[in-house]
């Protein structure tokens, strides 16, 4: 499921990273408050990177591909005696053209093109803003709850990825050659981070059984289960501020209950 | 230790184990192949993809894990390593990276065994799968083929981190706990790779020697060599290509073959997409006491003129990988020290330039005709630029560099012979005659479309056009004249103007006085005036030799 646009999908509004907590060099850790439920919390990374407008859609995929890639298991069969059996994931390479960089994707056609749709339409809106080109892209995984009617199934995040990316204007051709190494050397540093996450085993949803298997993964596609998933992201404009998403999630917030 | 561990368990632990070791030997092997890994996600499991995992299963690396692990699982203080090296094609190596795969004492009691420890295993092994691409040994192995080779070797052991230099990073992808201990899985690599750009690396002591020191406990007293990370089916090396060989004839008309004062050079840059076997040769052709080597290389292209005062021990570094190339070479490698008067061989140059030669040195064979004239035994010189090729890296050079030297027989005023080393394209299209500029069809060229090949149609001019612009002493003359990548900017001034402008600056007074008109008679008698005259001025002179000193 990917909704570029919103932040959330159903009744509970979505607790955003705060802003402005960069601490050290582009990536932080920090947990959000629990305001969901008392349980849970939502674990949040955030990545910084910058990058030549070209390089945006490319360091975004390789980003989301590398955590999707951790975040996605084989199709579930399950079995008669609740058991189940996974399927298999496959992998690829993947060059990018304008970034001396290689990435490995989960070899599934129909996430990678989910994923192309979301970058390229943050894309199109951070070259749309006309501002200074500085926008984030968030990667969340959610669980679903399913509520009793008339309330609408929560959706729980569990993990939070944000990517800023500041777009920079390079004058001349030398330059963006050191930006393709540059930003291949800082994806580089990126995968490490994601990894090092990655394999903290910290909280992960309970492998469910299958009447619940649709409120942990997302089972639509037909070769690869990733977690449930959605896509957002925010331009931020020239005041530090992201002034149109606000004003809609507001709207959603008085609409929603 | 394990008294926890049901039996049951502990066998699927040691068989995730060893399956994990074996795998992570595959995910670093096949990373490190050059190529670009894809394997297919199926969504009904096929029993055999262990970790639900689609890595392959190489069977000679399998088979070279499975040896040096000898059926022991990696415990405290054995731990297996597979360790990544580079080898050039002159034997010398170094280590680029050691992946390690280590088990501590610390244990994690309360983790299921078949299930937690297994989805972690995978995790981990999708965590290298991204780690692998990310080294910098990644992209270095990409690239290999010609000058250099990824090896591979797997050891069972204490872990051996000094054949990679001073200051190597340690990135870990990640550790899985289980019941009997913690696995981590992490790598060391070089980072000082800057011994590629320079000849000054250490030679490294033959790998047979390291192995025997690296082992203490070593159950087998056979050496694990090394492998290379090369799985291609087979590379043909030493093709021949019978295609150049037309090419090579028509280049070889373009030689001269009249005295050794003109000489003809056809300078190209390989152009390629995918590697083809590396050619490598060098052309020497004497002229005038020059004597110029250049190699043709597929993935580089230099110009060493060795009496100009650049050493050819500059050229060592693209040497040193061009040279001991496939042995099944067909092709004459002449080293760069063998200065001297070897007539030039006709050589082979790259495939990919082959396309390129053709297409420049057809129209040279109409201008080469035409030019056969007792008169003039000048000779053509052409570049032919390709599109660089898209690796992008440092090294690839694009030089053309044109020498345009006129024969002892031609019949020109000598003012017109001093445009020796000449940097310019084309020079030699130049109008020779400056008084003629105004008729002179290259300098007020027609409006033509710059699209075409630069040689193109230009050149037709065998016979007919020769004295259409009434300068007999062109032996050629070009009607329409398409410099190289020239457009029409928004300068009214395009690159062809502007060489031919700046390419015919009037002559030097001094020069244009008509030699054969002054007697030596009328010399010698004028020379007691002038030396009158420059006795007066002897003070002038001497405060100007103070100035300079």
């Amino acid at each position: 499921m990917v909704c570029p646009d919103l932040p959330y999908v159903g009744g509970l509004p979505h607790v955003p990273p705060p802003r402005g907590q960069m601490v050290g060099p582009g990536r932080t850790h920090h947990r959000a408050p629990p305001a969901v439920t008392p349980a849970m919390n939502c674990r949040a990374e955030v990545l910084e990177v910058s990058v030549e407008g070209r390089q945006v859609e490319e360091a975004m995929l390789a980003v989301l591909h590398t955590i999707l890639l951790h975040r996605s298991t084989g199709k579930f069969h399950y079995k008669k005696e609740g058991t189940y059996s996974i399927g298999t994931v496959g992998t690829q390479d993947v060059d990018c053209d304008f970034i001396d960089f290689a990435y490995v994707r989960v070899s599934s056609e129909e996430l990678d093109r989910a994923l192309h749709k979301a970058v390229g339409e943050f894309k199109d809106a951070l070259r749309n803003s006309g501002s200074d080109g500085m926008g984030q892209i968030s990667l969340e995984f959610y669980q679903k709850k399913k509520s009793r009617w008339p309330f609408s199934d929560e959706c729980i995040p569990w993990e939070l990825w944000t990517i800023k990316v500041n777009v920079v204007n390079l004058a001349n051709e030398q330059e963006r050659q050191i930006c393709r190494e540059k930003v291949g050397e800082k994806l580089c540093e990126k995968i490490i981070n994601i990894v090092e996450v990655m394999n903290r085993h910290e909280y992960l949803p309970k492998m469910p059984t299958q009447s619940e298997v649709d409120n942990v993964f997302d089972t639509s596609l037909k070769d690869v289960q990733p977690y449930l998933y959605k896509i957002s992201y925010q331009i931020t404009d020239s005041l530090g501020t992201s002034v149109t998403t606000t004003m809609r999630r507001l709207i959603k917030d008085t609409l929603a209950l | 230790m394990d008294t926890d561990l049901s039996s049951q368990d502990r066998k699927d632990l040691d068989k995730f184990i060893k399956f994990f070791a074996l795998k992570t030997v595959q995910v670093i092997v096949q990373a490190r192949l050059g190529e670009k890994i894809c394997t297919r996600s199926s969504s009904s499991p096929t029993g055999s993809d262990w970790f639900n995992l689609a890595i392959k299963d190489i069977p000679e690396v399998t088979h070279e894990a499975k040896k040096a692990l000898a059926g022991q699982l990696p415990a405290v203080g054995r731990s297996m390593c597979v360790e990544i090296s580079l080898k050039t094609s002159e034997g010398d190596s170094m280590e680029l990276e050691i992946w390690c795969l280590e088990m501590n004492e610390k244990c994690d009691k309360e983790i299921k065994v078949s299930y937690t420890v297994y989805n972690r295993l995978s995790l981990l092994l999708k965590s290298l799968l991204a780690i692998t691409r990310v080294t910098p040994a990644y992209r270095l192995s990409r690239k290999q083929g010609h000058e250099y080779v990824i090896l591979y070797r797997i050891y069972f052991g204490e872990v051996q981190l000094s054949g990679l230099g001073e200051g190597f990073q340690t990135v870990r992808v990640g550790t899985v706990g289980t019941p009997v201990g913690t696995i981590t899985l992490s790598c060391a690599y070089r980072i000082n790779l800057a011994f590629m750009s320079t000849r000054q690396f250490e030679r490294t002591p033959p790998i047979m020697g390291i192995i025997i020191d690296h082992f203490v406990d070593r159950p087998y007293p056979s050496s694990s060599p090394m492998h290379p990370c090369n799985y291609r089916a087979g590379e043909d090396n030493g093709a021949v290509y019978p295609s150049v060989e037309d090419s090579q004839e028509v280049c070889t008309t373009s030689f001269s073959t009249s005295p050794p004062s003109q000489c003809v050079f056809t300078v190209t840059k390989a152009h390629f997409q995918t590697p083809p076997p590396v050619v490598t040769d060098t052309l020497k052709v004497p002229v005038m006491g020059l004597a110029f080597s250049h190699q043709l290389s597929s993935s580089r292209l230099s110009y060493q003129p060795a009496a100009l005062g650049v050493g050819s021990a500059d050229m060592g570094y693209p040497l040193l990988f061009a040279g001991g190339l496939n042995a099944a070479h067909p092709h004459q490698l002449i080293g760069p020290g063998k200065d001297g008067g070897v007539p030039p061989v006709p050589s082979q140059p790259a495939h990919g330039t082959q396309a390129d030669q053709e297409r420049m040195c057809t129209p040279l064979d109409g201008v080469h005709y035409s030019a056969a004239t007792p008169s003039s035994s000048e000779d053509t010189e052409t570049v032919s630029n390709s599109s660089e090729g898209k690796c992008g890296s440092p090294h690839d050079l694009l030089e053309t560099i044109f020498i345009r030297k006129v024969g002892a027989f031609v019949n020109k005023p000598i003012n017109q012979v001093t445009m020796a080393n000449l940097d310019i394209p084309f020079a030699m299209f130049a109008p020779k005659n400056v008084e003629l500029e105004d008729n002179d069809p290259m300098v007020n060229p027609p409006d033509s479309p710059e699209t075409e090949s630069p040689l193109q149609g230009s050149l037709h001019s065998e016979g007919s056009s020769g004295s259409s612009t009434g300068n007999t002493h062109d032996d050629f003359v070009m009607i329409d004249f398409k410099p190289a990548f020239s457009k029409d900017d928004i300068l009214p001034m395009d690159l062809g103007t502007f060489y031919r402008e700046f390419q015919n600056p009037p002559q030097l007074s001094s020069l244009s006085i008509d030699i054969g008109a002054q007697s030596m008679a009328e010399d010698l008698d004028s020379l007691p005036e002038k030396l009158a005259v420059h006795e007066k001025n002897v003070k002038e002179f001497d405060a100007f030799v103070e100035t300079l000193q």
